[in-house]
C-alpha cells in the first residue's frame, strides 16, 4: 500500500508540477521544503537507527555490505558504458575533433 | 560534497541521539515518517515536473543519448546482483534496490528504509553516497579506461549536479548535455525503482 501510494503521489507530483512551471517562487519554496523533509527523514532514520542495537552492532558489516555494492553498481555501469561508448558516440565524437 | 556532509551530519546527529536515548518515544511514531515521506515524493515529482529543461531537453535529443541512462540502470542493477551472489546477508533483489539509487541516497535511502527496514536504508544510504564519492575521485580514471560515457555512468543520478562540474572537466563540455539529461531520467526514476524493485517483483 505504501509503495503504491509513493509511485501516485509521485506522478500527481509531476502533473501539479507541469502547471507552476512559470512561478518561480513557487519553485523555489518547494525545493526549499524537499530539502527541509529530506533534512527531517534522515534525521529520523538516523534515530530510529541509533536505538537498533542491532544496526549499531552490524555496523562494520553494513559499511562492507555498502562498499561491496557500489562496487557492483560503478563498475557494472563502467563496462556497459565502455561498450556504448564504443558502439554509438566513439565516431561521431570524433569526427568532431 | 558539502550537501553530503550536511545530510551526513543530520543522520549522525540523529544516530547519536538514538543511542543515548535523547528522544521522546512520538518523534518515531511510523505515522510521522510515513506522512513526511508521502509529501517528499509529492514534493518532488512538483520539482521534476516543473524543471523546465528537464522537458524541452527530451525534444532536442537524438535517439541515443537514451542509452546512456538505460545503460546505467542495467549496469547498476546487474552489478548490484552479481555482488549479492556472494553475499550471505542481502539477497539479490535487495541489493538491486540499493543499486537503483544511481547515488541519489537521501530519496533511496529514505524509501528504502520505509519499505524494507532500516538496516537495508543504511546500506543504501552509505553505498550511495560512497557512489558519488567514488565519482568525484576517480573520474580522470574512469574516462581513461571506460570512454567518455564513464563519469556520466559512474555519476548516476548526481551527474545532473553534484559531480557534473568534474564531469565536464574531464570528458568535455559536449558531454554535459548527455550528464545533465541522464541525471535527470534517474533522478525521477530512482523512488519508482527502488519501489517495483522492492514490493512489486
Amino acid at each position: 500500500m505504501t509503495s503504491l501510494t509513493v509511485i501516485l503521489l509521485f506522478a500527481a507530483g509531476i502533473v501539479a508540477g507541469r502547471f507552476i512551471l512559470k512561478n518561480d517562487s513557487v519553485r523555489k519554496g518547494v525545493d526549499r521544503l524537499v530539502t527541509f523533509v529530506i533534512y527531517l527523514l534522515l534525521f529520523l532514520l538516523g534515530i530510529s537507527v541509533g536505538i537498533n542495537d542491532k544496526i549499531i552492532n552490524d555496523f562494520g558489516k553494513i559499511g562492507y555490505t555498502a562498499i561491496l555494492l557500489t562496487i557492483g553498481a560503478v563498475f557494472g555501469s563502467l563496462i556497459l558504458a565502455k561498450i556504448v561508448y564504443h558502439y554509438f558516440f566513439k565516431h561521431s565524437s570524433e569526427r568532431r575533433d | 560534497m558539502k550537501g553530503s556532509l550536511i545530510i551526513l551530519s543530520f543522520f549522525t546527529v540523529g544516530l547519536l541521539g538514538g543511542m543515548f536515548r535523547l528522544f521522546p518515544d512520538w518523534i518515531l511514531d511510523d505515522r510521522l515518517t510515513t506522512y513526511a515521506l508521502y509529501a517528499l515524493m509529492f514534493l518532488v515529482g512538483i520539482s521534476i515536473g516543473s524543471d523546465r529543461g528537464a522537458f524541452s531537453i527530451f525534444k532536442k535529443m537524438k535517439f541515443k543519448i537514451l542509452l546512456v541512462p538505460l545503460l546505467v540502470i542495467v549496469g547498476s542493477l546487474a552489478g548490484t546482483a552479481v555482488v549479492s551472489v556472494f553475499l550471505s546477508e542481502i539477497n539479490m533483489r535487495e541489493a538491486m534496490a540499493v543499486g537503483a539509487g544511481f547515488g541519489y541516497y537521501s530519496l533511496s535511502s529514505i524509501v528504502i528504509s520505509q519499505l524494507s527496514g532500516q538496516e537495508l536504508g543504511v546500506v543504501a544510504l552509505l553505498s550511495n553516497i560512497m557512489r558519488e564519492v567514488t565519482t568525484l575521485i576517480a573520474v580522470p580514471f574512469m574516462v581513461k579506461y571506460f570512454g567518455k560515457l564513464a563519469g556520466i555512468a559512474s555519476g548516476g543520478a548526481t551527474a545532473m549536479d553534484t559531480t557534473l562540474p568534474v564531469i565536464v572537466k574531464f570528458t568535455g563540455k559536449e558531454y554535459g548535455i548527455v550528464a545533465i539529461f541522464s541525471g535527470i531520467v534517474l533522478t525521477a526514476i530512482v523512488a519508482v525503482l527502488v519501489t517495483l524493485l522492492l514490493e512489486l517483483f
